[in-house]
């Protein structure tokens, strides 16, 4: 097997030259250049007497390597890897990165580094340099960019083998990225001696992913596809899917050892048309004329006004045209129609099968067998990360509504201008990044911020308008609509209509990956975990103190509670702040994923009613129901229909609609008299 | 005699709380009924349930000849049925006249096509006059209904109860707020209605309802604790402990 | 009778009546609308003396269009009682029904033309394929959706200018009403409805060109000789009529007793219940009535506006409608008139860079940047002080203050 002696031989190289190109042969290089005072102080050295074992190839190629193509650099490779002269793979990393010259007085290849005047030369052989050349006096090699890509994919295999774990994964990612059947075997080959267990987990890993690619034994092949049952990553899926691709062909009589996947029906699996298209490509039926070739038709045997005698003014439908065709067809002018009916009839006396574009069977089997058990574990794990996206949103929508739904709860008003204290957070929080750089202090002074200045506009509202139109709701929301624009519009008037950036500090940039399917990123994790800590902070509120005692008073029996001395007035500010102080953190927090515009709160005030209106007024466990069941309908719907995100709102408002047949008054309702009507 | 209204082992709670409990309660097409009961006793909740506002856990409550049952139909149907309803609080649509109140009371058609095809006809006028003149607002037929004092809103309520000629009325405390001499007034109006139809009487006033002179209903804790003569349940030990205490 | 006669003479104006007896505002209304009508046509560039520009007679005209939905509006709200958001969106709908037979029929018309002059007369297929490039060409498509079935005639898709919003408000109507969704709970739900639609309208698989919409509605099919100008006061004449007519159906609603029922249903849907009133019912005909008159109104606004786009349907549309209905005072039909027309032109004029800046030395204030800012304080500033609104003036003006 001289295929893979040569690559042994290559690897074995690889091996030898590596502590010399250590580390690297830019960087040792490039020491040389900047010794340029060395290089002068020591006279320039001769050429050698006799070239070395490397230059004595390079030279055997000379032609090749000075102009080198996509079709000779094949034949400079193999003979560099079968001279097993060391330095092989360094010349090979120069010659990709423009870094060799050749000396025009003898023909000799340098690495020449290039300085003020000329290059300056290292032999490849010594790796020691050897002086100074005039830029006339050598030709610098300027492979072209497919050669490169050919020298790369060589250097990968010696890579592989680099005792410099930093090369070997560089290597290894450069084989994920586009595996090649030359790389099998050096990849396998170098799994033994890797001393890393994490990179051989992934060299073992690989391998096998190129054994079900390139492997010639369909056993070895079979075995690779069998190990990865149920795994979900998406090079798996990547490497598998192909194998199981298939082409639809028409038989008149199957051939053994066709690799079926299954028959098609015309008509049904396939359309009619096409079914008769590949009867005609195997050459068993005529080719059909179609509509335009007919039209076409029509017009070239146009004589006198008329085709075949039918005038052709009289040609404006389309069972007339068929009509003037048929005669034309009788005449022998042009091929004769195919009906519908003679497809059919055509098509029922031959096989129309999907072929398998894998010609081995078993291959094909144990790749259905192992998709199938991946798309088992597939479906687990996208309801997991379903889940999980579900969960994130809804935390979102939670921290949006529930300021409205503690507003609502006690003073039964819609705050249309909600959506603008979100606003008005995530603007609080642009501001203070302007003044602090620091991206974490910045979001721990704007939170509080938010939460200070939209507190201050919610209490500024409720005293100045809410105040004075008690009891008349409907006029409130129209009211606090005209606030709501007023505010959209003042923001639009100070910060423009392009989108601020709210930055989120670097280590909220990544996410948690689990696998290849299931992954959160960290900033969702962080809303998830502000309202979390506002969830509780808000149930203590009510709960343990006497502000919450106050709220839930006026929130069941207003007339009762300030029968019994709470004073509604202060009870209404307190809370009218606290609810808009709460989407003015929402607002930061929103801010951190979403560009932060004037009208960034009116794409979520009406999520965030329906989020009140859906989990039942009055109660925060009713607004987390709200929240988490809008939030998962929301990504289920678009789970279902992933490339439309208006769709799935369309249809999550129509549920919600009907939803509200069944339960008016919310998932968690106030019963009995308090409730009123 | 077969009775209008039969209510039949009747209960409804809320959140845990009986506010009816097991109550049964007839009475028949021509009477006049009080009853009386301490806070609490189950009185107001008991015409939610005959007028439809509250569904009842259990029971069932039949009307009219043949009986119907009530409790499947919703509140304007069981309003169309015949049962009209006076709430505790005055409550007339005071952005209107006195004269438009009580024509939207009159018996008619209810439907939406019977009301935008109706006329105001010489008759319907006098129908209104001649009840406006019963309950004292004859004058007052141009006023709007939120100029009127307490006892005239009181008034026009019942007028409005009466416009509907319902076989069966119910008067949630009539007299709350009135002055001797309309409740005198008041009186004469509800026996005078129950000459015709059933009439049900809610009232905290024992004076009151001494003059209206009939059959008299004790609730207590969501059921029926006596019935009888106003004198006969007065001189009951179980109403005189539940009125006065233990 | 004696009686008789007392009631004859003392109830003076109670018994049954013509409609502009009992209600004087429809004769002044339809007075000064007449007056204005032919003092426009006269002035107008296509029928008259050229005083008037084209483009402001499209102005008056969809103008004239906003003032009936805004009737239809204050039917549904000021009298009824029932905030719906959503009454702009059958206005858009009324509007895309028609467009899609203004931009079937047109683009039929061009495309027949064009094949005329083709080697073999187009088959209907052909011309149907033509015409789906070109309507559809935008949104990647060449099929002619489903919805389209009927664009090809004007009197099936004018009924369905009726029938669709009309239908979408009884079923909407019927579920909501019959759970007792009532309140701010009803508006929400409405608001709801209204984004659901206008989200779906902005798909491209919609239909309905995604959010694009439809344009070259101002192109009547068929009349391409008839200029602009004469097209626009036709239109204007035909909203002032339709708003006319609009007037007299609202007035004649509100004055008879289905008026009374419909305002004491606002005022106290319970006590109207225990009378024996179908509350629900009494709603869902108005909240149907009013959205096909709102629909009609879009039918005839959009091919003055000449385009349509889900953008016109959105949520905050109709929250504008109602504003004009409160800023026009609530409950008083030519209220509703008023607070639309001023609105609206108020809001072309400061928006339009017409409104002179005002400089404050520091900063100078640009209308088109603030006119938003003050219309929205201006709002608060009327449902703060002025809860009648600008009707309430007229009211105090003309020293009537019946409720009506």
């Amino acid at each position: 097997m001289p295929r893979f002696a040569l690559v042994l031989t290559a690897i074995m190289l690889a091996i030898a030259i590596a502590p010399r190109a250590m580390p690297g042969p830019h960087s040792a290089l490039a020491q040389t250049a900047d010794g340029t005072m060395a290089v002068v102080t020591e006279p320039a050295a001769p050429a050698p007497s006799a070239p070395g074992p490397l230059q004595a190839v390079l030279q055997a190629n000379a032609d090749a390597i000075a102009k080198p193509s996509r079709t000779t650099v094949d034949t400079v490779i193999a003979a560099l890897l079968e001279s097993n002269a060391p330095g092989a793979a360094t010349f090979l990393a120069q010659w990709r990165d423009r870094g060799v010259v050749q000396r025009k007085a003898d023909g000799l290849f340098f690495y020449g580094v290039e300085t003020a005047d000329g290059f300056s030369l290292t032999d490849p052989d010594t790796g020691k340099n050897t002086g100074n050349a005039a830029k006339a006096d050598v030709t610098q090699l300027r492979p072209n960019s497919g050669v490169r890509g050919v020298l790369s994919s060589a250097l990968v295999q010696f890579q592989l083998a680099d005792p410099d774990i930093a090369v070997r994964e560089s290597a290894l990612i450069a084989i994920e990225r586009g595996a090649e059947a030359s790389q099998l075997e050096p990849l396998r080959a170098s799994i033994e001696a890797e001393s890393d267990a994490g990179l051989k987990a992934r060299k073992t890993r690989l391998e096998r992913l190129l054994t079900i690619q390139f492997d010639p034994s369909a056993e070895a092949r079979i075995a690779a596809i069998e190990s990865f049952a149920g795994d979900i990553s998406v090079d798996v899926r990547a490497a598998l899917n192909p194998l199981v691709a298939t082409t639809p062909k028409a038989f008149a009589e199957v051939p053994a050892g066709t690799n079926v996947a299954r028959a098609l029906a015309p008509g049904g699996d396939i359309p009619l048309d096409d079914a008769y298209g590949l009867l005609v490509t195997a050459g068993l039926a005529q080719a059909a004329p179609t509509l335009a070739e007919m039209r076409a038709a029509l017009i070239a045997n146009r004589a006198d006004g008329a085709v075949a005698g039918v005038p052709v003014a009289a040609l404006g439908s389309q069972a007339a045209r068929m009509d003037a065709y048929a005669r034309l067809a009788a005449a022998g002018t042009v091929p004769p129609p195919v009906t519908e009916d003679a497809k059919r009839a055509a098509l029922a006396t031959v096989s129309i099968v999907a072929v398998y574009n894998e010609p081995d069977a078993n291959v094909t089997a144990a790749a259905e067998a192992t998709l199938a058990s991946i798309s088992r574990s597939l479906a687990l794990n996208q309801t997991l990360d379903l889940a999980l996206d579900a969960l994130s949103l809804a935390s979102i929508y939670f921290l949006a509504a529930i300021g409205l739904a503690i507003t609502f709860g006690v003073m039964r008003v819609i705050n249309m201008a909600h959506g603008e204290f979100i606003m008005i957070g995530a603007y609080t929080g642009y501001v203070v990044q302007q003044f602090i750089t620091d991206y974490t202090l910045s979001i721990l002074v704007a939170l509080p911020l938010a939460f200070f200045i939209a507190a201050l506009a919610g209490v500024a509202m409720e005293r100045l308008v809410i105040r004075h139109l008690a009891r008349r709701p409907l006029e409130t929301l129209l009211a606090t609509f005209g606030i709501s624009i007023a505010l959209q519009q003042i923001a639009k008037n100070i910060f423009g209509t392009q989108a601020r950036p709210l930055t989120a500090p670097a280590w909220l940039d990544g996410a948690w990956v689990v696998n290849d399917v299931v992954s959160i990123s960290t900033i969702r994790i962080a809303i998830f975990v502000l309202a979390l800590i506002f969830l509780a902070l808000l149930l203590f509120i009510l709960a343990r103190t006497r502000l919450g005692l106050e709220v839930r008073a006026v929130t069941q029996n207003p007339a009762m509670a300030s029968s019994m001395g709470i004073n509604p007035d202060r009870i209404n500010m307190l809370t009218f702040g606290l609810g808009s102080g709460i989407a003015g953190i929402a607002g930061v927090a929103i801010g951190l994923f979403a560009k932060v515009t004037s009208d960034l709160g009116s794409g979520y005030i009406v999520q965030s009613f329906m989020t009140v209106v859906v989990g039942g007024v009055g109660n925060i466990w009713g607004t987390l129901a709200g929240a988490s069941m809008i939030g998962s309908l929301q990504k289920v719907i678009e789970f279902f229909n992933p490339s439309n995100t208006l769709a799935a709102q369309t249809y999550m408002i129509i549920f919600i609609i009907i939803f509200i047949q069944f339960r008016p008054k919310g998932i968690i309702a106030l019963k009995g008299r308090a409730a009123g009507d | 005699m077969s009775a209008l209204l039969e209510v039949n082992g009747v209960s409804v709670s809320f959140d845990g709380f009986r506010a009816i409990n097991d109550l049964s309660f007839e009475i028949g097409p021509a009477e006049l009924r009080a009853i009386i009961g301490p806070n609490g006793a189950g009185k107001t909740t008991f015409m939610d349930i005959i007028t439809g506002k509250t569904r009842p856990d259990t029971g069932s409550v039949m009307f009219g000849e043949p009986p119907t049952n009530l409790l499947k139909l919703p509140e304007s149907r069981i309003a169309q049925a015949g049962i009209g309803r006076k709430f505790q609080r005055p409550t007339v649509f005071e952005q209107q006249t006195v004269s438009d109140n009580l024509m939207m009371a009159l018996k008619a058609p209810r439907s939406p096509l019977a009301a935008l095809t109706s006329r105001r006809t010489r008759s319907t006028e006098e129908r209104i006059a001649a009840l406006a003149a019963e309950v004292g607002l004859r004058d007052s037929l141009a006023r709007r209904a939120g100029e009127l004092s307490h006892g005239q809103k009181q008034w026009l309520e019942i007028g409005m109860l009466l416009a509907q000629d319902p076989k069966l009325l119910l008067v949630d405390e009539p007299a709350a707020g009135m002055t001797v001499s309309e409740r005198e007034h008041t009186t004469d109006i509800l026996k005078r209605a129950a000459e015709t139809r059933a009439v049900i009487v809610v009232e905290h006033d024992m004076e009151f309802i001494r003059r209206l002179d009939c059959r008299v209903t004790v609730l207590h804790e969501g059921s029926v604790l006596a019935e009888g003569s106003l004198d006969h349940v007065t001189a009951d030990q179980q109403v005189i402990d539940v009125y006065l205490g233990r | 009778m004696a009686d008789a006669k007392m009631a004859d003479s003392a109830l003076p104006g109670f018994t049954h009546q013509p409609l502009w007896k009992r209600n004087p505002s429809v004769l002044v209304f339809t007075g000064l609308l007449a007056v204005f009508t032919l003092v426009i046509t006269v002035l107008s560039e296509g029928l008259g003396l050229g005083l008037v520009s084209t483009s402001f007679v499209k102005i008056l005209g969809m103008t004239l269009c906003l003032c009936l939905a805004a009737i239809a509006m204050d039917l549904v709200w000021g009298y009824c009682g029932i905030l719906s958001l959503g009454h702009f969106a059958f206005f858009g709908l009324g509007g895309y029904l028609i467009g899609m037979w203004l931009m079937y029929a047109r683009t039929e018309d061009i495309v027949i033309a064009s094949l005329a002059g083709a080697e073999l007369p187009p088959t209907a297929q052909e011309i149907r394929d033509a015409i789906g490039t070109q309507i559809f060409g935008v949104v990647g498509g060449s099929e002619i959706p489903l919805v389209w079935s009927f664009a090809h005639s004007l009197p099936i898709q004018l009924a369905l200018v009726v029938l669709v919003p009309g239908l979408l408000a009884l079923v909407f109507g019927w579920l909501a009403f019959r759970s007792r969704v009532t309140g701010v709970y009803l508006s929400i739900l409405t608001q709801a409805m209204t984004l659901a639609l206008s989200l779906y309208l902005f798909q491209n698989d919609s239909g309905l060109r995604g959010n694009n919409g439809l344009s070259g509605l101002q192109n009547l099919p068929g009349l391409d000789d008839v200029p602009q100008s004469v097209v626009s006061v036709w239109f204007f004449i035909a909203s002032a009529v339709a708003l006319g007519l609009g007037y007299w159906l609202a007035a004649f609603l509100v004055s008879g007793k289905f008026g009374n029922i419909i305002r004491a249903i606002r005022d106290d849907e319970t006590r109207i219940r225990f009378l024996g009133y179908d509350v629900e019912g009494y709603k869902l005909v108005v909240f149907t009535l009013t959205a096909i008159i709102a629909a009609l109104a879009g039918a005839l606004y959009y091919p003055q506006a000449g385009i349509i786009n889900p953008a016109e349907i959105a949520p905050i549309a109709s929250i504008y409608l109602a504003v004009w209905v409160a800023i026009g005072g609530r409950g008083r039909l030519y209220g509703a008139v008023i607070g639309a027309a001023v609105v609206s032109l108020l809001s072309s004029w400061f928006t339009g860079g017409q409104a002179p800046s005002v400089p404050l030395g520091f900063y100078t204030i640009d209308w088109v940047d603030w006119w938003q800012v003050l219309l929205g304080f201006g709002f608060v500033a009327v449902t703060l002080f002025a809860p009648n609104g600008l009707g309430g003036l007229v009211d105090r003006l003309v020293r009537k203050g019946d409720g009506r």
